[in-house]
């Protein structure tokens, strides 16, 4: 199957001087030597990362140039959280930021070795409180792979499908909050809305909303409820037409327009160096998508396109992640029409607990039960590193396991933490007002920045 | 697809240099492991085992791939050269390193913690750090009863 790359389109209004002539009357414009740039703007080019250490914002005002160094959070409404980002600002020009991080840290790696394996999923997956499907989902990836164990097909469509409908609720979620960074409050209203859709399933699937524990080693927790199909089908239809309200309520408003065209624009070269994965790295045009170039599960069996933008600007971000709520879509319904019947979860006893009626007729059963449940799964000492495309971007799980039931490191590598580094560079040279479609279009999680 | 290699601390920044000139341009995750109470998996003879372990996740684009670096850091001195100079990426995760394992990078412009408050005392992923202690940090609550 194939998978191609779709570029999403700019409304025709982008340039409003586009029909004027681009030649100017300015003369010669010729290359002046460096030693002709004024100090003001050289300082300004030599970064955007502002370096200064986070107990010296007591401080307002900086220099006597005019600058200052203000806080913008972490108890800001738009920050998503507890994100506090420190701004050197020259009247309403940001020059340099630094995002400072650690308000939510609760020391989850920490944590993840002192639980089992089957423990771990329960932890991870408050992590990333959008996406939680997808934490479990690499979570339970990386501890296959150190178990060198097969899912049953059955089971990885399962997970796919679930992966994706939490894309769709997590970029959902991400409309409704931009929205609400951006002064459309019939937007957030709308975005939680269609979340709660998708929520409403998770909770038939799973028994929970958020946090499901569902993903885990070998399998999935149980099978999908009865009439599956019905709410699935019900799902994608519904926000595919709805996708339609979007556009009419954002994508083509000029209001709209003049808060995203040109803002916040991260070049390509840029996007790779500072790390950056997901929308924000696709808006720049590099189709990177590690469902298409490394794929895991099934996704080199179904079709869809990777979408990227032009500019790399939040407008394109904004529209990267609209036409990705679509593609999920379009690999939903692949999913249902594909979807074999068999087992959810592995058959092999050392992993997998027996079915309930079994432990009341075997011994082995019982025994197998009793071991799984006081002493978890062993696993067989490696390590590991396997990434995933969260709605984010990579999220990966580097697993170090030493031959016990507990893993001996775990790390996560978090989409939203390594992508923060390219937000000063967004901020650079823009308006203190911009900042705030700025942040919200980075889509920082701040339960998986701090982990 | 996915390939390990172990490199010497004294070959750390040349062989990334060389790596990001054959088109490994982009840094997926660095990360360390304190090997202090386990054995380190799948290391050759050849490379003698040191207390800590830095890995470098790195891929190119133009043939999707990934390769893990592996580098022994010696306890004595638990210094590495800084990788920002290749990789901007890699500011925030060497300091998280930094910060949760007390490992630290020469030449790292900005290198102070950064999950953990700024007085933080120790570096928690270590294995050797106390556990079975809360520590308090809001001691001065007054009982209303």
């Amino acid at each position: 199957m194939t998978a191609s790359v779709f570029t999403v389109a700019r409304p025709q209004d982008e340039e409003p001087g586009a029909l004027l002539s681009r030649d100017t009357s300015e003369g010669l414009q010729e290359l002046v030597s460096r030693s002709a740039t004024a100090a003001a703007e050289l300082d300004r080019e030599t970064g955007a990362a502002l370096r200064i250490p986070e107990s010296e914002s007591e401080v307002e005002t900086f220099t006597d140039d005019g600058r200052m160094i203000i806080n913008m959070g972490p108890q800001h409404p738009s920050t998503h959280g507890v994100l506090r980002i420190m701004l050197e600002i020259e009247g309403e020009t940001v020059l340099r930021s630094k995002p400072v991080i650690g308000y939510l840290h609760t020391g989850m790696e920490k944590t993840a070795e002192n639980l089992t394996y089957l423990q771990g999923a329960t932890n991870v997956t408050r992590m990333d409180y959008l996406s939680p499907l997808n934490n479990e989902l690499v979570f339970a990836l990386a501890v296959e792979a150190l178990l060198g164990i097969e899912i049953p097909e059955r089971a990885t469509w399962i997970r796919m499908l679930l992966s994706e409908l939490n894309r769709i609720s997590s970029h959902v979620m991400w409309l409704a909050t931009n929205g609400m960074d951006l002064g459309s409050s019939s937007m957030m209203i709308f975005g939680f809305r269609e979340r709660e859709m998708v929520i409403s399933f998770f909770e038939k699937a799973s028994g929970l909303r958020m946090n499901h524990n569902y993903i885990r080693p070998g399998g999935v927790a149980a099978d999908l409820p009865d009439g599956w199909e019905d709410d699935v089908m019900a799902i994608a239809d519904t926000i595919e037409a709805r996708i339609k309200d979007y556009n009419e309520l954002l994508t083509g408003q000029p209001i709209f327009h003049e808060r995203v065209f040109g803002v916040g624009i991260i070049r390509p070269e840029e996007a790779i160096a500072l790390s950056a994965t997901g929308p924000i790295l696709r808006s720049t045009g590099v189709p990177w998508d590690l469902r298409r170039e490394m794929p895991y599960l099934f996704y080199d069996k179904v079709d869809f396109d990777v979408v990227v933008g032009t500019v790399g600007d939040t407008y394109d971000r904004y529209s990267v992640r609209i036409h990705e709520i679509l593609q999920s879509i379009r690999i939903v319904r692949q999913v249902l029409e594909r979807m074999p019947s068999g087992p959810y979860r592995a058959l092999d006893p050392k992993v997998t607990p027996p079915p309930r009626a079994r432990v009341d007729e075997s011994m082995e059963a019982l025994i197998h039960h009793f071991k799984l449940f006081t002493e978890g799964i062993r696993v067989p000492p490696g390590e590991t590193y396997q990434a995933i495309e969260s709605p984010r971007g990579e999220l990966g799980c580097y697993m170090v396991s030493d031959g016990s039931a507990k893993p001996y490191r775990m790390h996560i590598r978090g989409p939203s933490f390594v992508n923060l580094q390219s937000l000063p560079v967004m901020l650079h040279g823009g308006l203190l007002a911009d900042g705030v479609a700025i942040i919200s279009s980075v889509d920082p999680v701040m339960g998986e920045v701090d982990r | 697809m996915s390939e390990v290699a172990f490199v010497s601390l004294e070959e750390y920044t040349s062989y990334f240099a060389e790596r990001r000139e054959e088109g490994y341009t982009f840094l997926a995750d660095l990360t360390a492991v304190d090997y202090l109470e386990a054995g380190h998996p799948g290391l050759p003879a050849e490379v003698r085992p040191e207390r800590f372990e830095v890995v470098v996740n790195i891929r190119r684009f133009d043939q999707p791939s990934l390769l893990r670096v592996r580098t022994q850091v010696p306890a004595e001195s638990p210094w590495v050269p800084s990788l920002v100079d290749l990789y901007p990426g890699a500011e925030a995760m060497e300091r998280e390193v930094y910060d949760l394992l007390g490992i630290g990078f020469e030449g790292h412009p900005d290198l102070t913690r950064i999950l953990l408050p700024e007085d933080w005392e120790g570096h928690p992923l270590r294995k050797d750090y106390g556990l079975g202690r809360v520590p308090v940090q809001f001691k001065e609550v007054r009982r209303h009863r």
